[in-house]
């Protein structure tokens, strides 16, 4: 067994880290979001260290004394995940940077077309309009007041029954 | 009997190897798609292959010859090595109708040279998350997938796109934090990630620690699959990009996500403890997506939509975990898997002829382009699930499994999923009343079709119609592949014959690997 007792010091970092990062992440500026995306994902190595157990002695076969090694394969994916948040934190800035470019700002707007869609549900009114979309704003009730009795030769009730 | 198993990493290999090829060839537009079609054809061919072979059992391939728990190795079963075919055969088709686009447009909306590398970047991280059976590996097709997504949603990089493209990027980014925090945790609490390991050691554990691991992973797969309520990034992100990009992403990549919560929910968490939750999740996704579509103005953000709500169906396959509903739920993927990339298609040459993708500005175009109206039609009918084609086929099958499963649950979702098939019926049959047969604002000039777009359309639609006609034989397959999926032991012995480890070569290396094996609280669970 290897001591699986974590560092709190690490366990601590792991903490803010994600704390700082979730916060960052639900900012408008993308180069905030960047930020927290950051934060997050050293946040995630850390955690990768952690779950490797006790720092020991490097591991190499036939150099070190094999109780004493730590475990190199939380390690390598640690060195992977590193490798890709790079990549990731690269193409986000790029991205960051053409929107600065386009509009002289990086915040992330809202979908046009979803706005559409919303301002219209909440006014009620359809998405699409089309030869059957009925003009004007009469309601069931409107139509409903106005509504021919069909026995009384297309006049309506009130006036049947005069 | 012939060792087939070098079959195994083709999907990956050969994708990459001609990406790096089309990059160094950036500057013969004329070489690229010889490069990329040809590649695309030999995966495919490889998928057939492999579909075949490993109906007797799953090939294994031990990475660099290093044994499975320490080294990475890659697993073709009936599952993924259905997967990937259907896969292959979409992008194959996907990047047909591209290059024939991209011979016809303008420099606005061509392929540009990045954008064969890309692509086949793209399809090799999709057939690495599907043959990895390694968790940390499937963490690395992910990445892969995304970072060549990113490039393709953001293409030309206009205003509108790079917008779509952040939401896209962001929620992409936090779904992977969550997969690596909880790759992080399964290795402390196991000391491995080998799936196959995995699936002796998580019993072991601490089931309260068991059913934290569950959570992480389904919560980085739904994001990834777009389970209401992380569903919402969707619509918002697809529409813009270019329709042969739109079709493939809506296609594969929620279906990655969906394979991996197929893959960990059979192998690693059989007991099912969250099946009930999966159920809701499953309902809400059906109706609420359904219902986003019917409200939608655009064709494409209603497809987005529907899109979102028939993950639902799988879902609730998953969800009742017994043969019948793992069965049909896969035969569900690779149904919809073509259908919707085939409708996303169709719409783009709905834009071309059209003009535009809002339904109350179309019109008219069965007349103009009555090839169009039919190819429309066919897969909406089969999207909606009008018997009898292979949309039907599925979600008789997922109510059928509903059913059998008899909980007041079960018969909710079916009726759920009956409401859901109906609205989405009414969805495509206004799109394409509006869009087809509408009396237009400004008469559409009649467009010459380039064969070259609508051949791979018909033909992802003829694939469709494959799966109709193919439906017994299909079915056949995806009730053995469950079979397998639920004994799971062929998996495992496959990876693992003697329990312990691989047939790579680090056996030596290895010996020492027991006394990794400790658990995050395991012991005073």
């Amino acid at each position: 067994m290897i001591d699986m007792t974590p560092n709190v010091v690490l366990v601590v970092t792991i903490g803010v880290l994600f704390t700082a990062g979730v916060y960052l992440l639900l900012e408008r500026s993308l180069s905030r979001v960047l930020v927290g995306v950051i934060l997050l994902g050293n946040g995630a190595n850390l955690l990768f260290l952690v779950a490797g157990g006790a720092a020991g002695r490097p591991p190499l076969v036939g150099v070190e004394p094999e109780g004493q090694m730590s475990d190199p394969l939380p390690q390598a994916m640690v060195l992977t995940a590193i490798v890709i948040t790079l990549g990731m934190t690269a193409f986000l800035l790029a991205m960051a940077y053409r929107s600065w470019q386009l509009h002289r700002h990086d915040e992330v707007q809202d979908d046009v077309e979803d706005r559409r869609i919303a301002r219209l549900a909440a006014i009620d009114e359809r998405a699409t309009a089309d030869d059957d979309t009925e003009e004007g704003s009469e309601t069931l009730d409107d139509q409903a007041a106005t509504a021919r009795d069909e026995t009384g030769d297309g006049q309506p009730a009130d006036e049947v029954r005069r | 009997m012939t060792d087939w198993s070098w079959l195994v990493p083709l999907p990956v290999v050969i994708p990459l190897f001609a990406a790096g090829l089309a990059l160094a060839l950036y500057r013969r537009p004329r070489l690229q798609p010889i490069v990329s079609v040809t590649a695309l054809s030999l995966v495919l061919l490889a998928s057939v292959a492999l579909l075949v072979i490993v109906d007797d059992g799953p090939l294994v391939v031990d990475v660099g010859d290093w044994a499975a728990p320490v080294g990475i190795d890659l697993v073709a079963d009936r599952l993924s090595a259905l997967m990937l075919t259907i896969s292959s055969a979409v992008t194959l088709c996907v990047l047909l109708y591209s290059l024939a686009q991209g011979r016809d447009d303008d420099e606005e909306s061509a392929p540009v040279s990045i954008y064969h590398p890309t692509y086949l970047v793209l399809t090799a991280g999709v057939a690495n998350a599907f043959l990895s059976g390694d968790l940390f590996n499937i963490y690395v097709g992910f990445e892969i997938l995304l970072a060549a997504s990113f490039v393709l949603l953001t293409l030309g990089g206009t205003g509108e796109r790079i917008r779509a493209g952040s939401i896209y990027v962001v929620v992409a980014l936090l779904s992977s934090v969550l997969f690596l925090v909880a790759i992080a945790l399964v290795y402390a609490a196991t000391g491995t990630v080998n799936l196959a390991q995995l699936a002796i050691r998580l019993p072991e554990i601490d089931p309260g620690i068991r059913l934290v691991l569950q959570v992480l992973l389904l919560l980085a797969f739904a994001i990834k699959a777009a389970v209401f309520p992380l569903s919402a990034w969707l619509p918002d992100s697809y529409p813009t990009a270019p329709a042969p990009v739109t079709a493939v992403f809506a296609g594969l990549l929620t279906k990655v996500g969906v394979y991996a919560i197929i893959r960990t929910q059979t192998l690693l968490f059989p007991e099912g403890r969250l099946d009930d939750v999966l159920m809701w999740l499953a309902l809400a996704t059906m109706v609420i997506g359904i219902l986003g579509a019917v409200a939608q103005d655009d064709i494409k953000r209603l497809l987005s939509f529907t899109l979102v709500s028939h993950i639902g169906y799988m879902v609730f396959g998953i969800a009742l975990s017994s043969d019948a509903g793992w069965s049909a739920s896969i035969y569900y993927v690779a149904h919809h898997i073509t259908v919707q990339t085939a409708l996303f298609l169709v719409v783009g040459l709905v834009e071309r002829v059209g003009g535009s993708t809002s339904l109350t500005r179309l019109g008219g175009l069965a007349r103009v382009a009555p090839v169009l109206a039919l190819l429309f039609f066919v897969p909406a009918m089969n999207l909606a699930g009008i018997p009898p084609l292979s949309g039907f086929l599925g979600k008789l099958g997922l109510l059928e499994a509903g059913v059998h499963v008899g909980t007041p649950l079960a018969y909710t979702l079916v009726v759920g999923g009956i409401v859901t098939s109906l609205l989405t019926l009414y969805a495509l049959v206004k799109a394409w009343n509006k869009a087809f047969w509408q009396s237009p604002e400004v008469e559409p000039r009649p467009v010459r079709l380039p064969f070259g777009m609508v051949g791979p359309a018909a033909a992802l639609i003829g694939v469709g119609l494959a799966l109709t006609f193919a439906g017994g034989p299909l079915y056949a397959y995806t009730e053995r592949a469950s079979e397998a999926l639920v004994e799971r032991s062929p998996y495992i012995d496959a990876v693992l014959p003697d329990g312990e480890r691989g047939t790579g070569d680090s056996a030596d290396v290895a010996e020492h690997d027991d006394r990794i094996s400790i658990d995050l609280g395991g012991g005073d669970g």
